[in-house]
């Protein structure tokens, strides 16, 4: 949960990178978020859209890519993708495992409008 | 236009979070952070632990409830220095609720500083705020199905403490099972049975954390 408090720490990441590229709209941002992280991403988007309205990010797509839960074993050197929250290698069931991956929250890029695309708007 | 960005989304909390770890340790202070839902017994934990720990080492108490200080008044008698949080809505504590109350409290010469977190069972465990380690406290009443039900509050945990124990008699609780699928959802998690009100298993609690405070 807490995507509204998420979302707007997003949002200022957001407002302060795009700050160095002018002032056209950001249209897409792309996120990763783990599925363990406690982050619903419709939830997410939600919040972000709301939270955009009159602001740089007004309409911008979130585009989210789930992470899984992946666990590397040090017993059999395995990584595995998993569905279920149970830190056991599914190879060995050995727990001396590590989450390598799955709590990811993270912004990798956003897109901003260019020149070429305001044109197109106003022919 | 694209451009790479990459940055951590709750950095924010992560680098006060780390600011605070480094003025506790600065300082030499072993930092827990108590959670659990409300009513599972984490203020009765936390009398029992200064009863037993008081004399010993200096501890101090911040409380987090969303309102009230009845936590803190509960303590009061134990004459160490605690700090009441009142959220007014906040679900869990953070490092920001953290620092701010650190000035508060008088830092050196402590040895140990519990943070009773807001009773709720899913949020804090998303939030660090600079502690050294986590501590649930869960009690038999609320089932055995918990640690399916709510895999990363047990998963950041350190430590579980079953609580009300003495109640099992009266209940449906599965100890077996409840043991086997937290110890899947977190094979490293000590589970120590519990209860506050008779003192039953308290002992391995204490030997943990003077263990810690070594």
């Amino acid at each position: 949960m807490h995507e509204f408090s998420v979302a707007e720490s997003l949002l200022a990441i957001i407002e302060q990178e795009a700050a160095s590229y002018g002032t056209a709209p950001v249209v897409a941002v792309k996120l990763r978020i783990g599925k363990l992280s406690g982050i619903v991403p419709d939830a997410l988007r939600f919040a972000f859209s709301v939270l955009s309205e009159g602001r740089r990010t007004e309409g911008a797509a979130l585009l989210i890519e789930e992470v899984p839960i992946q666990i590397s074993c040090r017993a059999c050197g395995r990584v595995s993708t998993v569905d279920d929250p149970f830190l056991l290698c599914p190879h060995c069931s050995g727990s001396e495992v590590e989450l390598t991956g799955g709590r990811e929250l993270e912004i990798t890029e956003m897109e901003i409008a260019d020149g070429n695309q305001s044109c197109q708007e106003h022919p | 236009m694209e451009i790479k960005v990459v940055r951590n989304i709750l950095e924010a909390n992560d680098r006060i979070a780390a600011q605070n770890r480094d003025l506790f340790t600065e300082k030499g202070i072993y930092v827990l952070n108590l959670m659990g839902s409300p009513g599972a017994g984490k203020t009765s934990l936390l009398e029992r632990t200064l009863e037993h720990l008081k004399k010993r080492r200096k501890i101090a108490v911040i409380e987090g409830d969303i309102e009230t200080s009845r936590d803190a008044e509960r303590i009061a008698h134990f004459n160490i220095p605690i700090v009441q949080i009142n959220t007014g809505g906040a679900c869990h504590l953070d490092g920001n609720m953290v620092r701010g109350s650190l000035a508060e409290l008088s830092l050196d010469h402590l040895d140990l500083l519990i943070v009773e977190n807001v009773g709720n069972l899913v949020c804090p465990a998303e939030f660090q705020f600079g502690e050294n380690d986590r501590a649930m406290i869960l009690s038999v009443t609320e089932g055995d199905d918990k640690p399916m039900k709510y895999p990363l509050m047990f998963q950041v945990s350190s430590v579980l403490l079953l609580n009300k124990v003495d109640l099992i008699p009266y209940l449906d609780f599965d100890m077996e099972r409840f043991q086997a699928d937290a110890l899947k959802v977190n094979p490293k998690l000590q589970i120590m049975a519990v209860s506050c009100k008779t003192g039953e298993g308290l002992n391995a609690w204490f030997g943990w954390i003077e263990g810690q405070l070594a």
